[in-house]
């Protein structure tokens, strides 16, 4: 019993309440936020700390009794997990608060912002701390739901599209959990992870293998997992540089949480090692292949997002500790990074009022902050000596070949190759954005559309609205046709509205903010700590993976007595 | 465990039906096969809770013996109250696609038509343009029916949907 352990998700959800009921003072709104969720910063560390020293932290809600009650458990991995989720969504905040999204939002619903984030927290954190199926389902919803109002903010016509399919493919994944949730009811006759952990391995083959595909398939699609990933890079990019942020940071990992966690304490003995292997295969190299073909930042990102997915994924089917330990300090990692990366890329559009390639450049000279802002977790990313993204791989091909056999060696040469590719897709984007001049950039724009000659009609409403995609500005121009509707979007950023003509124009945003530049910095510099302090971080995921491993750690602290 | 023949029919001849309608395209008409899903689920959740048994409300000191299991239906109810929720975000979404495009279509995916697009035409990609500068400019012929042919980099720019900071 210790009662820090239902805080950071209690915290969240009053305060969103509270702050709903604020929304005519944005000023205390902004505040309550920040203020929340620095205590749960604080309140996860102690609850870390607590669990590293003391073994996992549980409460059953309502103290009702082991066969029916609720069951919240922190134990290493969860309070891990809390800490970085809580500092990423702290970082988050910060720099949404300090972009004002509030304010150059036009006719967004702004107040619902703050509400929403808090609850979005909120079933993150419930997610981590969820100690049986149904409480897991619930806090999904929390978080899906959550997110469905944060993507569609403002309701513009673009974020209404991407919308729409990240609602319907969430919507079926949660009535596959349902389903799941049920079999595994009728099947055992309980819910709570811990009594699963002993009944499951009672069934016949056949029926736990049914649940554990399932499962499997219902958190691979919240996990984006190849070949359940492409509803990501679609709906991703379209929502504000912050929701993207979180969204790329968390939502995906909570999915390889559960994944994690589900594989270890209640199938330990997984026959399906080899079919996670492959698809650990297939996530890296088709989603890396995506991210080169890339022509925007932010679609590049999102595939590279999906394509490290399958690093996490090979730590959790080789199934051995080794590979739980490297799979925990990638997400770590990961987190932080893909987070920082989408970051920056708000501040990038802001200055050079783009992110597509063909638009920008001349970053490095013209704003050497951002520039080294998004070169260090940029080569973090694609795994360079001696960054955590190089020592997390390194991890994680250790394991595999300690493992030994041909697919683990397959999938390691897979990993090398994504990560080379990594690379490819990064540094291009290094070098047309931030090295080449904008009148380069904006000459080779020139040649191009020249060449494509742009169809009649095509520049008619050329600079008269601020925002792509407002349904007053082209109400008359809609057609069925997608391609006739994806001219319409881009209308507003035409080729001669580049970063080039912005900066000739005057028109470029010279400064960032410094409330928007702090958090994303403060990010970057805590993704460079993590290389640091890389050492007990890993040490700290290798406990976290045995206690995962010996699962009588984690049954015996969640039941106590009578349920045994 | 006994089960419950007609619930397991009703809940998959639901399923079955939800299932066709989410394949449609109109959003009113995938809202209304989510909903059959859910109601199948809800009802299998039944089927999961065993034998129907009494009323399960314990008296104290009363007979506990052939009740209903609880759990269930107290997970359909969560589950119901969910789908509730779902359904209203999912009509205004669909309302607000009726009043952006004139019909509430599940759209196309802006990337897999240009693809296609470009496709047909024979033509480079804008990433790969981007590291050559050097564009093949052949704007001949385009799809028949995808009305007049147009710049497959101002078609490239949809997907970046970002409002430019004011």
């Amino acid at each position: 019993m210790n009662a820090l352990v239902p805080l950071p998700v209690v915290l969240p959800i009053l305060a969103a309440g509270v702050s709903l009921a604020l929304l005519h003072h944005p000023r205390i709104q902004r505040w309550l936020s920040l203020g929340v969720l620095t205590a749960v910063v604080v309140i996860s560390s102690a609850l870390l700390v607590q669990a590293d020293r003391h073994g996992p932290q549980t409460v059953w809600i309502g103290a009702w009794s082991e066969t029916l009650g609720i069951v919240l458990v922190a134990d290493r991995l969860a309070a891990l997990m809390l800490v970085v989720s809580a500092v990423v969504t702290l970082a988050v905040l910060a720099y949404s608060v300090g972009q004002g999204m509030t304010e150059d939002e036009e006719g967004a619903p702004i107040s619902i912002y703050h509400p929403t984030f808090l609850v979005l927290v909120a079933g993150v954190s419930n997610a981590f701390l969820a100690g049986d199926l149904f409480n897991l389902f619930v806090s999904f919803e929390m978080l899906l739901f959550a997110s469905y109002v944060l993507l569609t903010l403002g309701g513009t016509a673009t974020r209404i599209r991407a919308g729409t399919i990240y609602v319907l493919v969430n919507l079926l994944s949660s009535t596959l959990f349902l389903i799941s949730i049920a079999v595994t009811y009728a099947a055992t006759g309980t819910l709570t992870l811990a009594h699963l952990a002993e009944r499951l391995a009672e069934l016949p083959d056949h029926v736990s293998l049914m649940i554990q595909l399932l499962l499997l398939t219902t958190f691979a699609i919240k996990a984006a997992v190849f070949p359940l990933s492409f509803w990501l890079p679609d709906s991703y990019p379209t929502a504000p540089a912050p929701v993207t942020a979180v969204f790329a940071g968390l939502l995906t990992k909570v999915g390889v949480y559960a994944i994690l966690r589900t594989q270890t304490l209640l199938f330990p003995d997984s026959p399906l090692s080899d079919l996670l292997l492959w698809t650990a295969l297939l996530t890296m190299l088709i989603g890396i292949l995506g991210a080169v073909a890339q022509s925007d930042i932010k679609r590049m990102l999102s595939f590279t997002l999906v394509s490290h997915i399958g690093y996490l994924i090979l730590g959790i089917a080789l199934g051995s500790r080794l590979g739980t330990a490297g799979t925990i300090f990638y997400v770590v990692h990961h987190i932080t990074i893909q987070t920082a990366l989408f970051l920056v890329l708000g501040l990038v559009e802001r200055r050079a009022g783009s992110t597509a390639l063909m638009r920008i450049g001349g970053l490095a000279r013209l704003a050497p902050l951002l520039a080294v802002l998004f070169f260090v977790p940029a080569m973090n990313l694609a795994g360079i000596p001696p960054f955590s993204g190089f020592i997390g791989k390194v991890g994680l091909f250790q394991a595999a070949q300690a493992d030994g056999g041909w697919l683990p060696w397959t999938v390691v040469a897979g990993g090398a190759v994504t990560s080379l590719l990594t690379l490819y897709a990064v540094a291009k984007t290094w070098a047309v954005a931030f090295w080449r001049t904008p009148e380069e950039a904006h000459e080779a724009l020139e040649a191009i559309s020249d060449a494509a000659d742009p169809a009649p009609g095509h520049g008619s409403d050329d600079g008269t609205h601020q925002h792509r995609g407002h349904v007053h500005t082209s109400a008359g121009t809609i057609t069925k046709n997608d391609i006739e509707e994806a001219r319409r979007l881009g209308n507003d950023d035409l080729p001669d509205r580049d970063f080039h003509t912005l900066i000739e124009a005057g028109e470029d945003n010279r400064h960032s903010p410094a409330g928007m530049l702090v958090p994303a910095a403060g990010l970057v510099t805590l993704s460079v700590l993590l290389t640091v302090v890389a050492g007990p971080l890993y040490g700290l995921s290798e406990r976290a993976a045995r206690d995962l491993h010996q699962r009588d750690t984690y049954v015996s602290s969640v039941l106590t007595g009578e349920a045994r | 465990m006994s089960v419950n023949l007609t619930l397991v029919l009703t809940s998959s001849v639901l399923l079955g039906c939800g299932v066709y309608l989410v394949l449609e395209r109109s959003l009113t008409r995938v809202l209304l096969g989510l909903v059959m899903i859910g109601n199948g689920v809800s009802i299998a959740f039944l089927v999961a809770g065993g034998r129907a048994g009494r009323a399960p409300i314990v008296e104290k000191g009363g007979d506990t013996s052939g009740l209903s299991d609880p759990l269930p239906q107290a997970m359909v109810l969560t589950a119901i109250v969910i789908m509730l929720a779902t359904t209203a975000f999912v009509l205004a979404m669909a309302y607000r696609s009726w009043q952006l495009n004139g019909h509430d279509d599940v759209q196309d995916d802006v990337e897999d038509d240009m693809i296609r697009h470009l496709a047909s035409r024979d033509v480079t990609s804008e990433a790969y343009a981007a590291t050559t500068s050097d564009f093949p400019g052949d704007d001949s012929s385009g799809d028949p029916g995808e009305g007049p042919d147009d710049d497959p980099l101002a078609a490239d720019e949809a997907e970046i949907n970002q409002e430019r900071p004011s």
